[in-house]
């Protein structure tokens, strides 16, 4: 027989006809006239004007008629209610049916039919069918509890049906059971606080028991729920993985799948120290390189499950690179997650063979495919270090190939290696600069243009290849604007001269011409930074950056913890929580994996969000988006590199300044003309910066200070911590940073030399500038061993105070030239100014008294110190260590003066008198010189002092 | 769960349609076919999700099956499930057609109303299945009580794959071993990866409810008895065959798993007829029965010399069959001349391919093939893929040396013992991917 004939009634009047046929005696024409109903409603036609003459033919004893009018009825009932009543006592007299197939299909069909008035008759029926003595239809009733609770969850509540569920728990019939586990855990989805399920290991045991013996599908709704218990110890979560695991071989990927979802959760209470913990390790890699042998669609599930595995549990399935790599006739979506895997699973000891793949993967035709595998290539640049190099040379390799997408993609990836490992492969520059032209995605001019900016004194023409992008600046996207106008600004800070008139032009484009906030409010900071303080503008825009991470698009470690519970389903493909894609309160719940026995038995304990040992001590690094403002205005990913900040103070003003002084006049000037917010923005900017600064910087500070303080105590004087003076960047590959101290009656300056070019560094050599103390080196630089790569030296150069004197601006500014066998190296650092208080410096009190009066009261300075919590004493002696002499201390008023004295190198003496409130943390601070330029110095000296 | 499951032809026309949830609406049924059928670009992922509403999807011929659901499923389940209605659907009507799913509609419906209620899948096993819902339809009223309860407890009963009272005058099974090989070779000979997959399929047409015991000379069965006997011949069995070593292992749901995790024997009671009793895995000491050895040399910018040379690595004795060799040529080709020695060989211009076809080939023996390819100048940048060289083949061993020890039968009630069962085994080799980069 064949039933297509009943899609092709096209004709006028059929529903007419169809009436007369519905209503004929004979009953094989009845149910054709019933099947052509079914088949006008499948494909979309209205056919419920018939539904009082369908619901006529339910009265039969033919099985397939009554189905297929249960069909139409479960489709139309909720469009005519009160006609749908008419069925009910059919449904009702069903239920009572001697052939268990019948009470079952009309228990099943009632659940189906959504109307209020009917669901009050099939309560009686329902109840009923739960104990009936048929097992087929306890399951089917089962179910229907569910369904019943969807349409009114108050009368499944009130009738107690539930209880009767959960009694079907304890059913001799497996399948009854795992319908009723299904049944329950649906229900209690939607009322997370009830204890529906109420998971005992009783009702556990039960649940293992059954799952030996029901269908597949009633195994994964067994599995599914047993993994939202949480054992109360590590053994019975051990007992429970044990019956657990024979489900691997399991036939069924959904099984399987559930399974391993059980294992990885119940895993996380096991001491690691177990050796059942290690065997459970290893069962649980075959099963699932076995599931890439199922059908596509599977294997797709399964990979976007594996993903969630390898960044749990790496180890699982870390020798098992050979199955994720890509055929030649997977399924796209298959071969995109399998690279996917690939560079997660990518280690020093399989790279080769990864690398060989990933190149054939780049000739393929698929272009998503591709730029996947090329971007996979960088990765493996920035995991694997020593695959580096023959990672870009693989990309070289691409870029001469000219295809399009191929140089995009791999100039992406370039500079991220350049991130990873700055200084080593900078030679490719001149051929990325070849492709300039073909660039036309955002992503990839963006990364070019920072990699121009970058290193713009390394390319010639730089400005003029940055000029070239500015022409269709208001055509770019607003990622590449923004990448262009720091670009500028960083060649502006590198080669001042010739480019004063692009980073004004870029500047009035970004904040003149452009109605996008981030663009505009990044225009105004560098404009401000650049007129406000140049120096500091070099500091933080040229600041140098932290390395990138090795890992990539990790998932965050909660997100990660919560899918792993969730693995096999939709929020395991999504990589989304089920709150993400689910409306209402199914599945909104979010689950979390059981603590690790051990680190504390209850539930109470703090660590419960965090398993012991799970989550790595320092969750990795990701790489920000390109979105991340302040990251990358100042152009560094987390916070920024401690060690630049203390130089950050607003008073300090290098020699550097007049190299850019013609340049922001300029600029000063047209901008307060031009723009009057400009004008206030300056009168604040200096207040802003270190503000803006201040948030990430502190931390990192006080650490070094710590660190400064513990250094410095065999002499007792207070040493200011290293700073960076010469970045690597700016003296091919050397890094140089120090401090001044002053120890036994000796000034020293402490240097360290890092080397971090490719190549041995040799003769090193110093030179000072004049400066206003005449200090100069009292020795030769004493690195006495060639400085081999990545190494650092300390030395330290004692000072004498006899050199050329120049007075300097600021009065501690110093300049020193260091030569080695590359080049010579210019650069200038301060010197706090305790490095020249001498040890005589104590004056006699007469002394002290007549000179205070002899200073005239115009070179007298006045100072607060905020926020110190010592009292006198201890900051008598913390001075004394550092020189700073008391001579004579008064209490008036609860008030403590302290009179002190200090004596400079070059003989000039410095008096102060320091009021301490006793209970107030703020110091009152007066300082008289016959030199008044020395008081901001030594009011700077005490705050530092006094505050570490 | 399951929100509705819908059936397309490959204009996207509606051929059946189920919903079982009341979350998903008429109109969940043309999205899937506003987005992914008709959809501009291929869409690239089996699961999709439109408007919160996630489609999973699986294609047979030009007929979509797409499950809908807004909950977070088990989504590994869900496309269990939809393979599981293929093959039931099969079961009953065979291929999976648009005719055929028109001229069975109702029964489509039937089935589905059976196998999945409120969106949980039930027993969708053909052989439960078939005792009560059938073509016929009306065996209902005809039943008797007893007929009646023997259905509903062989549906939920822990054999739900078998029913009671099955007998046959000759007591028979046929064990089939069939292996798909697959290889990817580096142009150097390099085995890059390989692998067996391979799976026992039996025919079982035994009388009553047989006990059966599957033995293979798996190397960790092997190793214990050695063990447990004459320890020194551990690895061998008394029969001196080798043992393989299984990487992993699936079995039909009527295989004991328990039993199986601890004392690693296999022991079930079959359903009737064919189904498929294990899958496995091996990655070692497979024996690759074909080994390609691929020469390309471009001649300048229009020619390419293409030589191939295969090499049978098996017992002399044996035959390979259906030996085909499938060589990719640029698209730009515009004539190719071939020579081999053996077989026939043809440049496919509509598949951008050389075949070559051999139809039989003894073991340890050599062929050869070269072409010469003539190419139009493009002015294409970018350079050809070279797409891998693949094979196809069969031979009559399993690749990965997967030996049947033994299957026995044991039926205590009714009156016939192991050595009645007439017993047929068979191993067949087939190439599944088999490419060797070139």
């Amino acid at each position: 027989m064949t039933d297509s004939k009943y899609f092709t009634t096209t004709k006028k009047g059929e529903i007419f006809e169809l009436k007369a046929e519905l209503n004929s005696d004979k009953k094989e024409k009845k149910k054709e006239a019933v099947k052509k109903v079914i088949a006008s409603m499948t494909v979309g036609k209205d056919v419920s004007a018939l539904f009082p003459d369908v619901v006529n033919c339910m009265q039969t004893d033919n099985l397939e008629l009554k189905k297929l009018v249960y069909l139409y009825l479960m489709n139309y009932a909720k469009s005519q209610p009160d006609m749908a009543i008419m069925a009910v006592n059919t449904f009702v007299k069903d239920c009572e049916d001697p052939n268990p197939l019948i009470r079952a299909l009309a228990v099943r069909t009632m659940g189906c039919i959504r109307v209020d008035k009917i669901t009050e008759y099939l309560c009686e029926p329902l109840r009923k069918c739960l104990k009936d003595e048929d097992p087929y239809v306890r399951k089917t009733a089962a179910v229907c509890v569910a369904k019943l609770h969807d349409i009114n969850a108050q009368l499944v509540e009130d009738q107690g049906f539930l209880d009767t569920l959960k009694d079907l728990i304890s059913d001799s019939n497996p399948m009854v059971v795992a319908n009723a586990v299904a049944a329950l855990s649906e229900i209690a989805e939607s009322h997370p606080n009830s204890n529906l399920l109420d998971l005992n290991p009783q009702s556990i045991n039960k649940l293992l028991t059954a799952l030996n013996e029901c269908t597949e599908w009633g195994q994964i709704f067994i599995l599914d729920c047993l993994a939202n218990y949480t054992p109360r110890d590590d053994r019975e979560s051990q007992s429970i993985c044990e019956r657990v695991t024979p489900r691997l071989s399991h036939a069924n990927s959904a099984v399987v799948l559930s399974a391993v979802k059980v294992l990885m959760k119940f895993m996380e209470m096991l001491p690691k120290d177990l050796d059942y913990y290690g065997t459970l390790l290893k069962k649980l890699a075959p099963p699932l390189v076995t599931l890439l042998s199922a059908e596509p669609e599977l294997q797709y599930v399964a990979l976007r499950n594996i993903n969630l595995i390898v960044q749990k549990r790496p180890e699982i399935l870390k020798h098992e690179m050979k199955v994720f790599f890509v055929k030649y006739n997977d399924p796209i979506y298959v071969k995109l997650e399998k690279l996917d895997i690939m560079i997660r699973l990518a280690s020093q000891a399989n790279i080769a063979q990864v690398l060989a793949e990933l190149k054939e993967y780049a000739t393929e035709v698929d272009v998503d495919f591709v730029r996947k595998a090329v971007r996979a290539i960088g990765r493996c640049a920035i995991k694997v270090e020593q695959s580096a190099e023959r990672c870009v040379s693989t990309l070289l390799d691409l870029i001469q190939t000219k295809v399009n997408y191929v140089v995009q993609e791999a100039i992406v990836v370039i500079k991220d290696i350049f991130r990873k490992y700055p200084n080593k492969y900078e030679s490719v520059i001149a051929t990325l600069c070849e492709n300039l032209d073909s660039l036309d995605e955002p992503e990839a001019r963006a990364a070019m243009i920072w990699i121009v900016g970058e290193y713009a004194e390394r390319i010639d023409n730089a400005d003029e290849l940055l000029e070239s992008f500015l022409e269709g600046f208001h055509d770019e996207s607003t990622q590449v604007q923004l990448q262009l106008l720091t670009a500028i600004v960083k060649l502006f800070l590198k080669k001042p001269t010739e480019t004063q008139e692009l980073v004004q032009q870029v500047l009035s484009l970004a904040t003149q011409d452009s109605d996008n906030p981030d663009l505009r409010d990044r225009g105004y900071i560098y404009w401000r930074l650049l007129s406000t303080d140049p120096v500091a503008a070099k500091e933080v825009v040229l600041a140098e950056k932290p390395l990138i991470s090795e890992e990539t698009d990790l998932i965050e470690p909660t997100l990660l913890e919560e899918l792993i519970c969730h693995i096999g389903t939709l929020a395991s493909v999504y990589h989304k929580p089920p709150s993400a894609f689910v409306e209402g309160s199914r599945g909104v719940q979010h689950k979390r994996l059981p603590a690790r026995a051990g680190s504390g038995e209850s539930s109470e304990s703090p660590d419960v969000g965090q398993p012991g040992g799970a989550v790595p001590d320092t969750p990795p690094a990701v790489i920000p988006s390109q979105g991340d403002l302040l990251g990358d205005l100042l152009n560094l990913d987390l916070a920024p590199p401690a060690s630049s900040a203390p130089t950050v103070t607003p008073s300090m003003q290098m020699g550097a300044m007049d190299l850019l002084g013609g340049g922001l006049d300029s600029l000063l000037g047209g901008d307060i003309a031009g723009s009057p917010a400009m004008g206030a923005g300056l009168a604040s900017a200096p207040a802003v910066m270190p503000a803006s600064l201040g948030a990430p910087v502190s931390s990192g500070l006080d650490d070094l200070f710590d660190l400064g303080g513990g250094v410095g105590m065999p002499t007792g004087a207070f040493v200011v911590p290293k700073t960076v003076w010469l970045p690597a960047m700016k003296a091919k590959g050397l890094e140089i940073s120090g401090t001044f101290a002053r120890r036994a009656g000796v000034m020293q300056m402490e240097v360290s030399l890092t080397n971090k070019a490719m190549s041995v560094m040799t003769d090193f050599a110093i030179q000072f500038n004049r400066n206003s103390f005449g200090l100069a080196p009292a020795g030769p630089l004493q690195v006495l061993t060639p400085l081999s790569p990545n190494q650092t030296t300390e030395v330290s150069l004692p000072l004498s105070n006899v050199g050329p004197v120049m007075k300097m601006e600021p009065l501690n500014n110093l300049q020193v030239a260091v030569k080695n066998n590359i080049d010579v190296f210019y650069f200038s650092c301060q010197y706090p100014i305790s490095t020249l208080f001498v040890e005589d410096g104590k004056m006699e009190r007469q002394v002290f008294l007549a000179t205070w009066k002899d200073i005239p009261n115009d070179n007298e300075t006045q100072y607060q110190i905020k926020d110190c919590h010592l009292n006198s004493d201890a900051a008598t002696t913390r001075l004394q260590s550092s020189n700073i002499f008391t001579i004579a201390k008064r209490t008036v008023e609860g008030q403590d003066m302290l009179y002190q004295s200090i004596k400079l190198t070059n003989g000039i003496w410095v008096l102060v008198e320091l009021r301490v409130q006793t209970g107030s943390p703020t110091y009152m601070l007066s300082v008289k010189c016959r030199a008044p330029e020395v008081a901001q110095l030594v009011y700077q000296c005490y705050e530092m002092v006094l505050k570490n | 769960m399951i929100g509705g499951l819908f059936i397309y032809n490959h204009k996207g026309e509606v051929l059946i349609s189920r919903v079982y949830r009341d979350d998903i609406g008429r109109n969940a049924v043309d999205a899937f076919r506003v987005n992914v059928i008709h959809a501009r670009q291929q869409v690239r992922s089996p699961v999709t999700n439109i408007a919160r509403t996630s489609f999973f999807h699986v294609k047979r011929a030009n007929i979509w099956l797409a499950a809908v659901t807004k909950q977070n499923v088990n989504a590994a389940m869900v496309f269990e499930f939809l393979y599981k209605m293929c093959d039931v659907m099969t079961a009953y009507f065979g291929k999976i057609s648009e005719e055929n799913i028109k001229n069975n509609f109702v029964l489509i419906y039937e089935l589905l109303d059976e196998i999945l209620d409120f969106g949980y899948p039930q027993n969708s096993e053909t052989g439960a299945l078939k005792t009560f819902i059938t073509q016929q339809g009306i065996k209902g009223q005809h039943q008797t009580k007893e007929e009646q309860s023997q259905i509903t407890s062989q549906v939920t009963g822990q054999i739900g794959w078998r029913r009671e009272g099955i007998k046959y005058r000759r007591n028979e099974l046929f064990l089939d071993v069939l292996e798909s090989v697959n290889l990817l070779m580096s142009p150097q000979g390099q085995v890059l990866s390989a692998h067996v997959s391979g799976r026992v399929v039996m025919k079982s047409y035994l009388s009553g409810m047989p006990e059966c015991k599957f033995g293979m000379n798996d190397k960790i069965v092997i190793d214990k008895q050695g063990k447990g006997g004459t320890t020194d011949e551990a690895g061998k069995s008394s029969s001196g065959k080798q043992s393989i070593a299984i990487d992993d292992c699936t079995f039909h749901q009527c295989v004991r798993l328990s039993k199986f995790d601890s004392e690693r024997s296999i022991s079930f009671i079959p359903p009737d007829g064919e189904y498929e009793l294990m899958r496995y895995r091996t990655t070692k000491d497979i024996i690759l029965p074909f080994r390609v050895i691929p020469l390309v040399r471009e001649v300048g910018r229009t020619k390419l010399e293409v030589k191939v040379v295969i090499k049978s690595n098996f017992k002399p004795s044996l035959l390979a069959q259906k030996i085909e060799v499938r060589i990719p040529t640029p698209l730009n080709t515009s004539g190719v001349q071939v020579i081999c020695m053996k077989g026939k060989a043809k440049y496919k211009a509509s598949e951008n391919a050389i075949v070559w076809k051999i139809k039989r080939m003894a073991g340890m023996k050599e062929s050869q093939i070269s072409a010469e390819i003539e190419l139009l100048p493009t002015n294409d940048k970018k350079k050809w893929a070279r797409p891998p060289i693949s094979m196809n083949f069969e031979v009559p061993f399993a690749p990965s040396g997967l030996k049947v020890r033994y299957l026995k039968v044991f039926e205590s009630k009714l009156n016939y013992s192991d050595h009645d069962v007439i017993k047929w085994v068979r191993y067949i080799g087939r190439s599944g991917i088999y490419e060797t980069r070139c």
